[in-house]
């Protein structure tokens, strides 16, 4: 294992991200540091999903550069350890509830009893503890998200991404996520969240950065953002006025600077 | 016909002496060849799934087309290389169960190569943004993926070895159906029928179509166990 290398602050400068002809995201520049939790809201097709791929590394920006820590690139190996990154719809492995959380651990290089304990220590986090040996993908779509959380925390990232963790859950199920990212930003992770719920904006978010059309049109704290949104498309989109996002659009000069 | 059918039964109840002998040597090639042409075909088709190099969509359609290789073209190209003028030939392969292993194997690969090239296609289609996450790569995923995909792997394999006991053609080119030696059910079903010894024949037909079953209804239980095991 290498030295422990910080993943914070993230940069982003000039970031842009197109496909073909058609500009999907920025350009921008945003920066995430310090422990507050942060949500970025917006319409569909906004950017705020390919925003998280990038600052993961799991996409590379076709124009700018991400930049984590010091000076690693998030794609860097020692960058990515120090993150984690849970999915709309959770990948589960084709194995069983503690083997998902022990496979995560076991890249790391993490084995044997050592890995076996964090596992167990994950999994009762969550509320998982008892179902470890039941097959992953038989779980409920909660208790899914609920285990990729777990297996996401179990590798102590520096800063957490969650991409509408909870749009896909009844009530219920959504409100065990909530208190699960609740203790993992209690227990020192850094978390950004896309999210289309205002109220689960305030519940998990100390700030908020709202983005429309591939570019981040407002950044405030999360209270003033949803009292008082400063920009028209802030306002539309609280209002429920504003649910797409004209996000397909031919590659265009301006942007959206915060 | 139906004295021939009882007889044929008879012998299989009896557990006759030629008969084993002849199912013994089919199974022990047919799995050997299965066993080498996975070993081969595995990572090969995960390889092609995962990596992109000059020429792959050249080597997919040619994988693709080759799970339909004629076996007589099969036995011809094997039959060439270990002739006694052949490259191979000093090595004295040929009318061997080695050189049915061989084209059996060269019957296999494309079947179980392709088939895991789709199967590993799909499942890292679904895992690669998780595995990226978690820190690994293509080349780091496909035991990953090899592991998650067993099931359908398996079937794959299953596959192969159908196509590999049920062919004549190619092990009668490299084979020549020597008693006693590399006569398999295939080879003695098209000898004894010529020969008008409908008994022996109709024994290995009806041994070879409960394998075929058998290996269907494995195939079958395997997807049913895999839903129940995994999801």
């Amino acid at each position: 294992m290498g030295a422990v290398v910080r993943t914070l602050p993230i940069r982003l400068e000039g970031v842009a991200f197109e496909h073909g002809a058609t500009r999907l995201l920025g350009p921008l520049d945003l920066t995430f540091e310090g422990s507050q939790r942060t949500a970025v809201m917006g319409p569909n097709g906004a950017g705020k999903s390919l925003l998280l791929r990038l600052c993961h590394g799991l996409i590379a920006p076709t124009a700018g550069r991400v930049r984590c820590g010091v000076a690693g690139a998030p794609t860097d190996p020692r960058v990515r350890r120090r993150q984690a990154m849970v999915f709309q719809r959770p990948v589960m492995l084709r194995r069983s509830v503690k083997a998902n959380v022990l496979y995560a651990l076991n890249r790391r290089g993490i084995k044997g009893r050592d890995a076996r304990s964090r596992a167990d220590e994950a999994l009762s986090m969550v509320g998982l503890q008892g179902l470890g040996s039941r097959p992953a993908r038989v779980l409920s779509g909660g208790e899914q998200q609920r285990l990729a959380l777990a297996r996401a925390w179990v590798l102590q990232p520096e800063v957490m991404f969650l991409d509408e963790p909870t749009s896909a859950l009844d009530p219920q199920a959504a409100q065990a996520v909530e208190s699960t990212i609740q203790r993992f930003h209690e227990r020192g992770t850094r978390i950004v969240l896309t999210t289309h719920s205002p109220g689960q904006a305030r519940r998990l978010a100390d700030e908020i950065v709202f983005m429309a059309d591939g570019g981040v049109v407002e950044r405030a704290e999360a209270e003033a953002f949803l009292t008082r949104p400063q920009s028209r498309q802030g306002q539309q989109f609280l209002a429920g006025e504003h649910t797409v996002s004209p996000a397909v659009h031919p590659r265009r000069e301006d942007s959206h600077h915060e | 016909m139906l004295d021939a059918f009882a007889s044929a039964l008879a012998l299989i109840a009896t557990v006759d002496a030629e008969l084993a002998g002849i199912v013994g040597l089919s199974l022990r090639v047919s799995l050997s060849a299965v066993f080498f042409a996975g070993l081969l075909a595995l990572p090969v088709g995960a390889a092609v799934a995962l990596f992109h190099f000059p020429g792959r969509s050249a080597v997919i359609v040619l994988l693709n087309a080759l799970m339909g290789l004629p076996p007589v073209v099969a036995g011809l190209m094997i039959y060439l290389l270990l002739s006694r003028v052949g490259p191979l030939g000093p090595l004295g392969l040929l009318f061997t169960p080695t050189a049915m292993v061989i084209v059996q194997s060269l019957l296999i690969f494309p079947i179980v190569a392709a088939l895991t090239r789709q199967i590993i296609s799909d499942l890292w289609e679904e895992y690669r943004e998780q595995l990226t996450s978690l820190g690994a790569g293509r080349l780091r995923a496909i035991p990953t993926l090899l592991w998650d995909g067993r099931y359908s792997l398996v079937t794959a394999l299953l596959a192969g070895f159908g196509r590999a006991v049920a062919e004549v053609g190619a092990v009668l080119i490299v084979g020549g159906n020597i008693a006693g030696v590399t006569r398999v059910m295939t080879t003695a079903i098209a000898l004894e029928t010529n020969k008008g010894n409908l008994t022996l024949a109709l024994a290995l037909g009806v041994i070879l179509m409960t394998l075929t079953i058998i290996i269907n209804g494995l195939a079958y239980g395997l997807g049913q166990f895999a839903r129940r095991r995994i999801g």
